[in-house]
């Protein structure tokens, strides 16, 4: 009983995770392509404000189209078709907004060469406060939720069906798009092409790649990833809108120091989400028995460890570590080495670069 | 005479990117079934409809200067210093500690007072060499050194707030127990502000002219900010004067937020910064970094935020308005300025071609 407890609290870490998933396996995309999309946090608000009222308005409109008898008439359950409805629209409205936010910054960091970091920040802010402003009137409405689909036969499966198959479909495509990312990247004609155009774009474009549109498609299509984690919150997570106490704000942030800690690599990236998802429901486990310490300061527990851990992954890259490193003897340091080899992340080389053809 | 036309340009170009930034967000008004009109004449009076409410718009106005002063420092030398916010935050919680410690202790309030702006000083500069350290020494890229330790500087003021300096029975969200008036910084009668909250900010921000138009310290820094590389191979100490632009950043948000505890609040609360830190970097970049216009934008940028607080009660809309106007006008600026840049150019190299 007590082991199965604990089964079904990490298959929610499963479940939770999938969000920061998509977005920070999508920030890998564009960010592999060479270009930071700093947007990511505003654009989960948008993007699950965005879907939500979208799903509701379009289940609203489905009903009343029910209730005249033009829609749906006959079939035994009419609610069920038109929440799944109403949900595909929501996830599809999700994506569009995160690709057409990553399209601001495509275009003015590619097309007219600003500064990726400015214009991802002003965006990020900008995106947060529209969201709030624009979902003001949907706050506490009551829309479509994602249900578990718990998949047949493998859900049967002892612990494991438990742990990864009692879930619902985004967690399962969470899933995959590790998998599918990772195989892409590392094992694909064009993801080899896509890292050239991050490491070496001068290199990329000799060999007949158009860096420029390379990047555009990478950073949109990442963004619509990122756009994606908005509705599995609105409209599965934390289903719902309840503006600033939505408790979304901070989110995309940890999704992109999840895409350093990952070094663009899509299972680094799945085990760094895995592991923040891990100790934010250690969190609230823990929280139980003590008492004595606010909800909030848990919440944001994980953030101290973000630091560390990318101090851990970049320490390497500093100059006085090398040079201390060197004035060891020969045993521990063979063993330093190694030790800040496995962690060490150095970003694509381009990474933030624009690209000119001379 | 070819200056004073692309001078003109730009300044056409910023007009017309501030001229769009108004469409769009008439457009979200529009969208999210606002009249926009009285929107526009809410934000306007609330801003400004008396003298109570314009007093108000200089109080939020002081942090605001005084955070973007700070952070053209760290822009000059080409750092994204978005732990601004956690240094705001931190300063704010050194002034409260020794006003808590101070507060019987008998000595003059006027020194009390003194003592504890200077250890807000001292936090946030202490606040930002952590984060100046961890990009110096650790490699950690500054935006997000600066991003975890602006949650943990929240995480301290929550757990404070809770925790050893709850208020007499239960600790609430509202903060701490209010410090007695004689520490506070002294107001005006009638209004919110202090008058001396407006002297320092006049002094930081002529200090921050100063030291970056006129010294050469300004000039290395901008060195070191435009080409880390050369300026190093000049001679220029480039992690020194990266870790002291981190530090005096921190000064100057610290003092922020140390007004925020003696001059607005009177004590410590979970949203001590006000998000003062973020729009500062936005103020600098609307401004280009030019020391000169901080002093109208961040007034501008100050009466927006105080003009749509009493959105919600008035027209039932969230008061993050000003945030969408603020946002909307720094990114068509940034497109704007990039479309310009892209067509000179264009226009340069058919000219050389002819």
């Amino acid at each position: 009983m007590e082991n199965n407890l604990i089964l079904i609290g990490l298959a929610g870490v499963l479940v939770s995770a999938a969000p920061i998933l998509f977005a920070s396996i999508g920030e890998t995309f564009s960010e592999r392509a060479g270009v930071i999309n700093l947007s990511v946090n505003g654009t989960i608000l948008l993007s699950a404000m965005g879907s939500f009222v979208a799903a509701i308005q379009i289940t609203k409109f489905l009903n009343g189209l029910v209730e005249r008898g033009a829609f749906l008439s006959g079939v035994p359950n009419p609610e069920g078709v038109i929440n799944g409805i109403g949900l595909f629209i929501g996830f599809i409205v999700g994506a569009i907004i995160g690709g057409l936010v990553a399209l601001v910054v495509a275009f003015s960091s590619i097309t007219l060469k600003q500064s990726q970091v400015a214009v991802g920040f002003v965006l990020t802010l900008m995106t947060r406060d529209l969201s709030y402003f624009l979902g003001n009137d949907f706050m506490g409405e009551v829309g479509p939720r994602l249900g578990s689909a718990p998949l047949p036969v493998l859900k049967d499966i002892p612990i494991l069906g438990v742990l990864l198959f009692r879930a619902d479909v985004m967690t399962y495509l969470s899933y995959l798009l590790i998998i599918l990312a990772w195989v892409w990247i590392f094992k694909t004609r064009p993801g080899l092409i896509l890292q050239g155009v991050g490491e070496k774009p001068a290199a990329a474009y000799v060999r007949g790649a158009n860096v420029n549109r390379q990047r555009y498609i990478y950073t949109i299509l990442g963004g619509m990833l990122v756009g994606v984690a908005g509705p599995i919150y609105s409209l599965s997570v934390k289903a719902g809108w309840k503006g600033t106490i939505s408790g979304l704000d901070g989110i995309g942030w940890i999704a992109l120091a999840i895409t350093i800690f990952g070094a663009w690599n899509p299972l680094r990236v799945a085990f760094g989400a895995y592991l923040f998802s891990l100790l934010q429901w250690l969190g609230l486990v823990l929280q139980s028995s003590m008492p004595d310490i606010p909800s909030q300061v848990l919440q944001v527990a994980p953030f101290p460890l973000m630091i560390l851990t990318l101090l851990l992954v970049n320490i390497g890259n500093a100059e006085w570590i090398e040079r201390g490193l060197a004035s060891l003897p020969e045993g521990p340091r063979h063993f330093l080495n190694r030790l800040i080899r496995s962690l060490r992340s150095s970003p694509p080389s381009a990474l933030g670069t624009p690209f000119e053809k001379q | 005479m070819a200056k004073d036309n692309s001078r003109l340009v730009n300044i056409l170009f910023q007009v017309g990117a501030i001229f769009i930034a108004l469409v769009f967000t008439t457009l979200v008004m529009f969208i999210a079934g606002a009249p926009p009109f009285r929107t526009y004449a809410e934000l306007v009076r609330g801003a400004l409809g008396n003298f109570k409410l314009m007093a108000d718009v200089v109080v939020a106005w002081v942090p605001l200067l005084l955070s973007t002063s700070g952070l053209l420092i760290t822009f000059s030398a080409g750092l994204w210093n978005i732990g601004v916010e956690g240094q705001i935050t931190i300063g704010a919680i050194f002034t409260t500690g020794v006003l808590r410690l101070l507060q019987d202790s008998g000595l003059p309030p006027f020194l009390i007072i003194s003592l504890s702006i200077l250890a807000g000083m001292i936090g946030g500069a202490l606040w930002a060499a952590l984060a100046g350290a961890l990009k110096t020494f650790g490699g950690v890229n500054e935006i997000f050194g600066g991003l975890g330790l602006n949650f943990v500087a929240t995480s301290l003021t929550i757990w404070l707030i809770f925790g050893p300096w709850k208020r007499p029975g239960v600790g609430s969200m509202s903060g701490t127990q209010p410090f007695p008036e004689s520490l506070w910084l002294p107001m005006i009668p009638g209004f919110r502000l202090s008058i001396w909250t407006v002297i320092l900010a006049a002094i930081a921000i002529v200090i921050i002219y100063y030291l970056l138009k006129g010294t050469y310290f300004g000039l290395k820094l901008k060195a070191v900010g435009n080409n880390m590389r050369s300026a190093y191979l000049l001679g220029i100490p480039t992690w020194q004067y990266m870790m002291f632009s981190f530090i005096l950043c921190g000064v100057f948000a610290g003092l922020a937020g140390a007004i925020q505890v003696t001059a607005v609040y009177h004590r410590l609360i979970p949203a001590i910064s006000s998000g003062y830190g973020f729009l500062g970097l936005m103020v600098g970049m609307l401004i280009n970094y030019q020391a000169l216009w901080v002093v109208p934008v961040a007034l501008f940028f100050a009466a927006l935020n105080i003009g749509s607080i009493q959105l919600p009660i008035v027209l039932k809309l969230d008061s993050s308005l000003s945030g969408v106007i603020q946002g909307s006008m720094v990114l068509f600026v940034l497109l704007m300025d990039g479309f310009r840049r892209q067509f000179s150019i264009k226009w340069l190299r058919r000219g050389d071609g002819e």
